[in-house]
């Protein structure tokens, strides 16, 4: 009797998909601008340590990268387990370093470069000795801002 | 000749797109914001002026970590996590303990004449020690200095440490406060040139 009887089966209604691209390109964007691509590829194995008391570091440009650690599998046929320092692309050694920071220094604008950060990422099975020496041929080259890579942790280990 | 009518672009297809897009950026995404521990090396040692470090005993902390990754803390044998407590203990230091650290009085923006310890940490390693440990031991004494930083901002100015360095770029004041607290408990780790304290080798 009622004038609202359903009538026999009813379908579901589709979903609408039409804001679909518009959430996904919201992703898109999202990534694309947070992104980093990778500059170099590690040839050592860099496991970083961690630490509470860290910092940010400002502005990406001014961050010069030298990495120590034990060449990655690969290489270690050719390099040896001993740990070694990777600047740019390649194997190098600390004698390199001095001109290192020069060709870093002259890519940068001149009244930059007192301001560039040297970011010492180490493998945190290391051993102190090279990046002692390491550490001395910044001083002599007059880098002395450096920075010890190291991800955040609430709490460290004995 | 009949009007045609113009026909919609199928935009069906264009979530696969993004999709596609989408998962490129995602594996190749490497969200590293750059963090750790910022450091100043001392500038190259002069060959003209031989340096004169002559420091009282008393104001020096001094911290050994070998090759086995101990650590030997004003002639005590320690554990890291007990490190950062002994170092605020001595960094703070207390003018009836001829054990700590003198007081100088210095002219401080802000608070007028005040006592600052001439505290330094100094800090040594072997060759053979781990780079984990080192990062330890550089991490606890930070901790320390900024724990006390901390408790000297709220205690004189209501804030921590952290709004202090957050807001010194906005605000004066705040930039004034943060001097002060820096000046009261200076950052002064030193690093002696590496020996063989014994262990490896």
């Amino acid at each position: 009797m009622s004038k609202f009887r359903k009538n026999g089966k009813k379908s579901q209604p589709a979903v609408n998909t039409a804001a679909l691209p518009d959430i996904v390109f919201m992703l898109l964007f999202f990534f694309m601008v947070t992104t980093t691509m990778r500059e170099t590829t590690l040839k050592v194995e860099n496991k970083i340590p961690f630490a509470t008391e860290i910092e940010k570091l400002e502005r990406k440009s001014l961050v010069s990268y030298i990495y120590i650690g034990k060449p990655t599998k690969e290489f270690q046929a050719v390099f040896g387990t001993a740990p070694r320092i990777q600047l740019n692309d390649a194997f190098k050694t600390k004698e390199d370093i001095f001109q290192f920071v020069e060709m870093e220094r002259d890519e940068r604008d001149e009244a930059e470069r007192n301001l560039i950060t040297w970011s010492l990422k180490v493998d945190q099975k290391t051993e102190m000795g090279i990046v002692t020496e390491v550490k001395q041929e910044l001083r002599k080259a007059n880098a002395l801002k450096i920075n010890y890579s190291t991800k955040k942790t609430d709490k460290i280990k004995n | 000749m009949a009007k045609r009518e113009i026909q919609e672009i199928n935009a069906g297809s264009m979530a696969d797109i993004a999709f596609l897009l989408l998962i490129f950026f995602l594996v190749t995404t490497t969200m590293d914001t750059d963090t750790g521990l910022i450091r100043r090396l001392p500038p190259p040692p002069d060959v003209d002026t031989p340096e004169s470090n002559e420091v009282n005993k008393r104001n020096v902390f001094e911290v050994l970590v070998n090759a086995n990754n101990q650590i030997l803390a004003k002639g005590d044998y320690i554990q890291v996590t007990e490190l950062r407590a002994k170092v605020k203990e001595f960094i703070k230091s207390d003018p009836n303990n001829p054990t700590l650290p003198e007081f100088k009085d210095e002219e401080i923006e802000g608070l007028g004449l005040f006592p600052v310890s001439k505290q330094i940490i100094s800090l040594q390693n072997d060759n053979g020690t781990s780079y984990e440990m080192y990062i330890k031991v550089q991490n606890e004494l930070v901790g320390a200095y900024n724990e006390l930083r901390n408790e000297f901002a709220q205690q004189k100015f209501g804030k921590t440490y952290q709004e202090l360095l957050q807001q010194a770029g906005a605000s004066e004041k705040a930039e004034q406060q943060l001097d002060a607290v820096k000046k009261v408990y200076p950052q002064r780790i030193s690093e002696a040139e590496p020996k063989k304290i014994g262990g490896a080798e």
